[in-house]
């Protein structure tokens, strides 16, 4: 196992102490879910240190909240049972490098997208399922262990596929700014559909 | 567009299309097969020449056919590169040669070919425009029958001055000036039977438009405008639709179900004006259809190529409806204009401009930190066995199979789909924030109390997953006792994993992912479908009911059918029973008789 990125930390490895932040979402999730309740009983679960309902854990003062009892309690993993991580995964990974753990620490349970908004008839169900999102979660996030991001050089150039008028307005931009521009077109001339407008509107000018 | 033909940072491909795209978010490599112009561009003073003499004949396709060009032509006085360009599927080639006789640089060269290379880039912006829709599927108003119906593109292009009628609006015809138009709103949008059900944005405000540049140039012109609605929601867009109303322009609720034509080239219009209540009959001498805005025709091979995901409407589907509008799923892609959806000329700019900002965010540090999420290999359970590296989409794996050398894995080209470990039958690769121990924590986890009343879905985090996050934004109600488990590709469904599930007493097990042909790691999924396929086979041998074992492809668009598929799967848990899933549950248990339910080395 040498050559993995897995960075040892016989703490981590050894004690999880996990924060379960269960987040209303205003009532997104809440009118549907029994937050209080989930996170109550998610606090009983194995190496659960810390669990909480928030009203809005991407906000300012739910991130801060999270940052104090890392801090606290010593907290080294984090589930957030919020939104889909498509949403907010980049938030809160950020909020683990500001607390000072590996952003890599940290699960999110979607109670929102996958769960308040698709079960709104049925708050029983939904707080069921929510209770099974978060175990899952929490199981996932005790066998996490922390990554490191890899730097690779980035090549300064942009393809610009299209020479129409969002192409030339993105092809300037780019090249005012210093950057190169590789611009392919299917057509002998750019220009695209805007070129054969007579006038337009709001202005009423040229297209040309 | 004449700053993009002379920017000293802006290299220009024209007659050029992008045929292969490989490698990841900051060092993309991207093939490019660019067609010969058989004209110098760079040496062509663009003084037509060659044109005069050229003697083939064909259809302005920048007058939309309203007027005619040569074989040898420059497509509009403004094009950048100044230059002409042969068609030469139209040319007679060089037994004819006239317009190189005419050419004082002698700049036409018919030995030319088309270029084939590659560039390397950071990022990539998606700027592939549109397509007007083609009014000759909607026939019922006759634009293939009866010559005085012009397009609203054909429109466009009469009135301009620079255009086939020098400005001029004259009916086809008879070439005399129409005393009367119509203009027939949502032509190909808004309607589920033909073109699109959405709305095109801008044939409103075009059509408003139009009228006051007709009223300008004719006040005495009679216009009447069939509508469901007008959308004039823009900055200054109402103002326009007032003015309209206010030169006379007559705006009647409601499409035409019927046009023919009268004697005399003129036509009658049929409709029912729904703000008056009755059926009407308009004479009029001309008609023009406002049409609506299609896909660009490359969309669907470009978002295969790139990996990219549409919409249902068929335009490219951003990473985020309202955050991200400009950002696709894929890091280092970016859209522009209407290759994103239907938008006018200020959005495009918009966008465009949105576009090259977020480049430049990715780009101005001049690195760029990847994610670990990749595959690493334990030597000491490798058996050379050369799987791995088969299957891998990005040929990220070497292994020498004869000399026996563990795999190795490059990190830089590996992109994490995970079906390497998925394929692995020794368990020797690990996938980094997706390993098997993390993932069966979660089946266990799920599957601890009440498991003959679950339904575990795997789904791909590019389409399924996201799909499953549009069903809740789009609040479609499905069971509940559905419990997703987020792999990042479905390819990284190990046979393990369901194995186990059954074994710990699921019912059912589904796993999701793109379509196949959009997969986000190009065609990791088609090892997926093998491998569902040989799990099936497995079951049935083994005596386990191969339906409980689903296999879907859902897209990131498609959360209506997420949805429905979550129904039907609630239904084929309805139908095993309690001692169907302990009999599957004794079977695993006795274990010898399933194949690859544990890894090699355990057994």
């Amino acid at each position: 196992m040498e050559n993995l990125t897995m960075a040892p930390d016989a703490m981590v490895a050894d004690n999880p102490r996990i924060g379960v932040y269960v987040c209303r979402c205003g009532l997104n999730i809440a009118q549907t879910v029994d937050c209080a309740k989930v996170a109550q009983w998610a606090a009983g679960l194995e190496g659960v240190a810390v669990s909480k309902e928030v009203t809005y854990a991407c906000s300012e003062p739910g991130q801060m909240e999270m940052i104090a009892d890392i801090a606290e309690n010593g907290l080294n993993r984090i589930v957030v049972a919020s939104c889909s991580p498509r949403l907010h995964e980049p938030t809160f990974r950020q909020m683990m490098k500001k607390a000072g753990l590996n952003p890599f620490m940290m699960e999110m349970a979607n109670l929102r997208e996958q769960c308040s908004w698709v079960h709104m008839q049925d708050r029983e169900a939904a707080t069921a399922k929510a209770k099974d999102l978060v175990k899952m979660a929490v199981a996932r996030v005790s066998l996490l262990w922390p990554l490191t991001e890899q730097v690779v050089p980035l090549i300064k150039r942009t393809l610009v596929i299209g020479g129409g008028v969002a192409g030339i307005q993105a092809a300037l931009d780019l090249a005012d700014n210093g950057y190169e521009v590789v611009m392919v077109e299917k057509n002998p001339s750019i220009g695209g559909v805007m070129a054969q407008l007579d006038k337009t509107f709001p202005t009423m000018d040229c297209s040309i | 567009m004449a700053d993009v033909g002379r920017h000293p940072k802006i290299t220009l491909h024209t007659l050029s299309e992008v045929a292969e795209v490989k490698g990841f978010v900051g060092n993309f490599t991207v093939r490019i097969v660019k067609k010969a112009r058989y004209v110098d561009a760079s040496a062509c003073a663009a003084c037509g020449e060659c044109a005069k003499a050229c003697p083939v004949v064909y259809p302005d396709e920048f007058n939309a056919g309203l007027s005619s060009r040569r074989a040898i032509f420059m497509p509009f006085p403004q094009a950048v590169p100044s230059a002409y360009a042969i068609n030469m599927n139209e040319c007679l080639g060089n037994g004819c040669s006239k317009c190189s006789d005419a050419c004082d640089k002698k700049c036409i060269h018919f030995h030319m070919s088309d270029e084939d290379f590659q560039v390397t880039v950071g990022s990539i912006i998606v700027a592939t425009g549109l397509e007007p829709y083609d009014p000759r599927e909607m026939d019922e108003y006759g634009y293939t029958r009866y010559e005085n119906i012009l397009t609203s593109l054909e429109l466009e292009r009469m009135v301009n001055a620079g255009g086939p009628t020098k400005g001029e609006l004259i009916r086809p015809t008879d070439r005399k000036q129409p005393k009367s138009v119509g203009f027939i709103q949502c032509v190909g949008s808004r309607s589920h039977k033909k073109g699109g059900s959405y709305c095109s944005n801008i044939c409103c405000m075009n059509t408003i438009k139009s009228t006051l540049v007709l009223k300008e140039h004719y006040p005495d012109l009679e216009i009447k405008v069939f509508y469901i609605d007008i959308r004039a929601f823009g900055k200054g867009f109402e103002d326009l639709y007032n003015r309209s109303r206010r030169l006379g322009v007559q705006y009647i609720r409601g499409l035409p179900g019927n046009v023919a034509e009268r004697d005399g080239g003129g036509l009658r219009v049929a409709v029912e004006n729904t703000g008056a209540g009755r059926i009407e009959y308009h004479d009029l001498d001309m008609l023009v259809l406002a049409l609506g805005i299609r896909p660009a025709s490359g969309t669907q091979k470009l978002q295969e190529m790139m990996g990219l995901q549409l919409t249902s409407d068929g335009f490219f589907l951003e990473a985020h409806p309202k955050l991200q509008p400009v950002d696709a799923a894929t890091r280092g892609i970016f859209y522009a204009g209407c290759a994103e959806g239907p938008k006018d000329i200020k959005e495009s700019v918009t966008q465009g401009s949105a576009a090259a900002g977020r480049a430049i965010r990715l780009m101005h540090r001049g690195v760029i930190t990847t994610e670990p999420i990749t595959a690493e290999v334990m030597a000491e359970h490798c058996v050379s066995c050369g799987r791995c590296a088969v299957v891998c989409p990005y040929n990220a794996i070497t292994v020498d199979v004869k000399k026996k050398t563990p795999a190795v894995v490059n990190t830089a080209a590996c992109a994490g789909c995970g079906t390497c470990a998925a394929e692995c039958a020794f368990g020797a690769i690990v996938m980094n924030h997706s390993t098997d121990d993390q993932i069966i924590s979660q089946v266990d986890a799920l599957l601890a109390d009440h498991p003959w009343e679950k339904i575990l879905a795997f789904a791909c985090n590019w389409c399924s997953y996201a799909g499953a996050d549009f069903a809740g934004v789009s609040r479609l109600q499905y069971p509940a006792n559905v419990r997703l488990i987020r792999t990042m590709c479905s390819g990284r469904v190990n046979e393990k994993f369901i194995w186990h599930a059954f074994s710990k007493g699921a019912p059912v097990v589904l796993v999701s992912g793109c379509h196949i042909g959009d997969c986000h790691y190009i065609d990791a999924n088609h090892w997926t479908e093998k491998r569902i396929q040989k799990l099936h086979q497995k079951m049935e041998k083994a005596g386990i009911r191969p339906e409980r074992l689903r296999l879907e492809w859902i897209s990131a668009a498609e959360g209506v059918r997420f949805a429905q598929v979550m129904k039907e799967m609630e239904l084929l848990r309805k139908s095993v029973t309690d001692a169907e899933i302990a009999e599957t549950v004794r079977i695993l248990e006795e274990g010898k008789k399933v194949k690859g339910q544990r890894p090699k080395a355990e057994d």
